[in-house]
């Protein structure tokens, strides 16, 4: 921020410092029509698709939360799945007292934010790894809490006894629309986010930790606060994915199996970028449509891929992108434009970009 | 007395979990690593000892002698490629790279070999057998030589790094590996070294749970490494008598739990792990000396 403000002050009729490289309002228009012909989705395709699209939907909203998490806060955490389960029991509790289930979806997502709360007093006093394990454990833990509560279907689950009375198909659009927004209003914040002042403090969290303490930035409220929205996103997928199950069931919607794909899904496509896990999320969709017959070979390929990629591709496919195009769908970074070049040969400030190794 | 015999239980059964967790606790005490795959390499050794088994007859309590060493040898491979290349970019690396192992592990096993449960020596005489105390209280033996060995790791463990010259390297390298690599110690090879006593004593915890109980290809990450940190945690993070201790209270607590409700074992363990989080998050032991 200070080095934004100084270089513009020092030489401010020379350069200029924009959001983006290119023009933001053709992207803004560009997600705008995209979200409409996502929206008009289910009149135009069958309901066999418009399930798979609501699963992308899940994974992908899910995606970018864990991406806030271990791409910009630092948190990796292996318990996210404890707030897909949650939001999913929220809606079932809710629509066993006869709620409906879109009136429970955004009470499952305030309710998983709130739960965030007292869970993230619990792990906050662990670092790296064991943050890790903890979340597990604690994902672990509510799961056999939930599974000794008998009106909630113990541990061989429920399902929702008062959906709408539709017709599957039409069951299955309003459940590719309740997937679309929650998607949407994540990747909106997380936007938003990251654009703010709140982001400049994340963004400098990603690339320094200790620097970005020594220069003011609020690294425990910070992080505290990207858990709170991570919980409540993935609150909002699980309640998503509760409506889209046949049955409620702890095991299925406390799976670790959840924090694998979005964390995957994180890696493969670009951690500590916006774009990353949609990118992710289109590979983990094809890899697994593809290869689904042959029952878990998707998640060893995509567990080898993954590793390859954080090894030898820390910034992922998207990295890939950036590289070679300089584009950014989501910009949150500043550019500086070099007057000598006249904008020909502009180069990054290094705000929103990060190149090769960095530990 | 029904409590006493639920103590005594839970104390023995407190040596496999402190087995399950020395591993953990001595990767994180020299490398910083967490290793999230920790407990799946154990239901691997709990594989190798059944492939062993089967080919050379070995008796199932001698499988040890070769199973240790395979795992071992695997852990300094692991160690000097996969994990060191990951500690090379960040320590975030080494979490996502483990994690990665994790998953392909146990995908790996339920698509290669297959989702049953095995067990190691179901008819051997020792392993089955048990003695009595009173009318109440019967103890295995087997339980008892899984505490016995337990302890003999952990004691070899601290005589080997308070007194053996590689128990010194890795101690130097614990501390300060840029210095200890001035002084022209190969952190690199110590590192591997360390992973390889790790996933050694790992597999021998994998081959107790065989025989205590049983292994799936999700045991791995169902019980056994959760297990391992919440004795990590409940002890002391880098104590290695302090996972003893964890592996103990966490033994004792699941007996109590399940006596009160038969499945509530599980849950009291992780609720006594949450407490000590909550009242005293740097463990019942404070930090020791040994590692």
């Amino acid at each position: 921020m200070s080095l934004v403000a100084e270089t513009t002050a020092r030489s401010a009729e020379n350069y200029r410092v924009t959001r983006s490289r290119r023009n933001v309002a053709w992207t803004g228009l560009f997600a705008l029509a995209a979200v409409v012909v996502l929206y008009e989705f289910p009149y135009i395709v069958g309901p066999g698709t418009t399930t798979i699209i609501t699963q992308a939907f899940i994974i992908l909203t899910m995606a970018s939360m864990w991406n806030l998490l271990a791409g910009y806060a630092g948190l990796v955490s292996v318990g996210q799945q404890v707030f897909v389960g949650l939001g999913a029991y929220i809606v079932l509790a809710l629509n066993i007292h006869n709620i409906s289930v879109f009136t429970a979806l955004p009470v499952a997502v305030i309710g998983c934010g709130v739960a965030a709360l007292p869970l993230w007093y619990l792990v906050s006093r662990l670092r790296s790894g064991y943050f890790a394990i903890a979340t597990w454990v604690l994902a672990s833990t509510v799961m056999l809490v939930i599974e000794k509560i008998g009106w909630l279907g113990s541990g061989t689950g429920l399902s929702l006894p008062h959906t709408p009375n539709v017709s599957a198909a039409v069951f299955t659009a309003y459940n590719y629309w309740c997937g679309l927004a929650v998607t949407v209003l994540a990747m909106l914040s997380v936007y938003l986010l990251l654009r703010s002042r709140l982001g400049l403090a994340l963004t400098a969290i990603r690339d320094d930790e200790v620097a970005a303490r020594s220069s003011g930035a609020r690294v425990g409220l910070v992080r505290m606060l990207v858990f709170v929205i991570a919980g409540a996103g993935c609150g909002g997928a699980g309640a998503v994915l509760a409506i889209s199950l046949p049955i409620v069931q702890p095991s299925a919607v406390f799976d670790v199996q959840w924090t694998a794909v979005m964390a995957f899904a994180v890696i493969i496509g670009g951690l500590g970028t916006i774009e990353g896990p949609i990118l992710g999320t289109v590979v983990y969709m094809v890899l697994q449509q593809e290869l689904q017959s042959y029952n878990v070979w998707y998640l060893i390929i995509l567990g080898l891929v993954a590793i390859g990629v954080a090894i030898f591709a820390r910034r992922g496919l998207w990295g890939l992108v950036d590289d070679h195009l300089h584009l950014r769908l989501f910009p949150v970074g500043y550019w500086l434009w070099d007057p000598a070049s006249s904008g020909r040969r502009s180069r990054g400030l290094g705000l929103g970009r990060r190149r090769g190794r960095h530990s | 007395m029904v409590w006493v015999n639920d103590v005594i239980q839970g104390i023995l059964t407190g040596g496999l979990y402190a087995l399950f967790a020395c591993g953990l606790s001595l990767m994180f005490g020299v490398m910083k690593v967490v290793n999230l795959a920790h407990g799946d390499l154990a239901v691997v050794g709990g594989y190798v000892a059944l492939g062993v088994i089967a080919i050379t007859h070995v008796p199932v309590l001698w499988s040890f002698i070769i199973v240790v060493p395979i795992m071992a040898l695997l852990g300094y491979l692991v160690q000097r490629t996969l994990i060191q290349a990951a500690l090379d970019r960040s320590i975030l690396t080494t979490l996502l790279v483990t994690f990665g192992l994790s998953v392909v592990i146990e995908n790996g096993l339920l698509q290669f070999v297959n989702a049953d449960s095995h067990s190691l020596g179901v008819n051997n005489a020792i392993i089955t057998a048990s003695f009595s105390i009173g009318s109440q209280i019967s103890i295995a033996y087997l339980l008892l030589l899984i505490l016995v060995v337990a302890v003999a790791v952990l004691l070899g463990l601290q005589f080997f790094l308070s007194k053996s010259k590689y128990g010194r390297l890795i101690r130097a390298v614990a501390d300060d590996k840029e210095a200890a690599q001035l002084s022209g110690v190969d952190y690199r090879h110590v590192f591997g070294i360390a992973a390889a006593i790790a996933f050694g004593s790992v597999a021998l915890a994998g081959i107790a749970q065989g025989m205590y109980s049983q292994f799936a290809p999700t045991t791995g990450t169902d019980t056994i490494l959760l297990f391992a940190f919440a004795a990590v945690v409940i002890g002391g993070l880098g104590s290695l008598w302090g996972t003893l201790v964890g592996g103990v209270v966490l033994g004792v607590a699941q007996e109590i739990g399940s006596q009160i409700n038969s499945s509530d074992g599980f849950l009291a363990g992780y609720i006594i792990f949450l407490i000590v989080l909550l009242v005293r998050p740097q463990g019942l032991v404070a930090r020791g000396a040994t590692s």
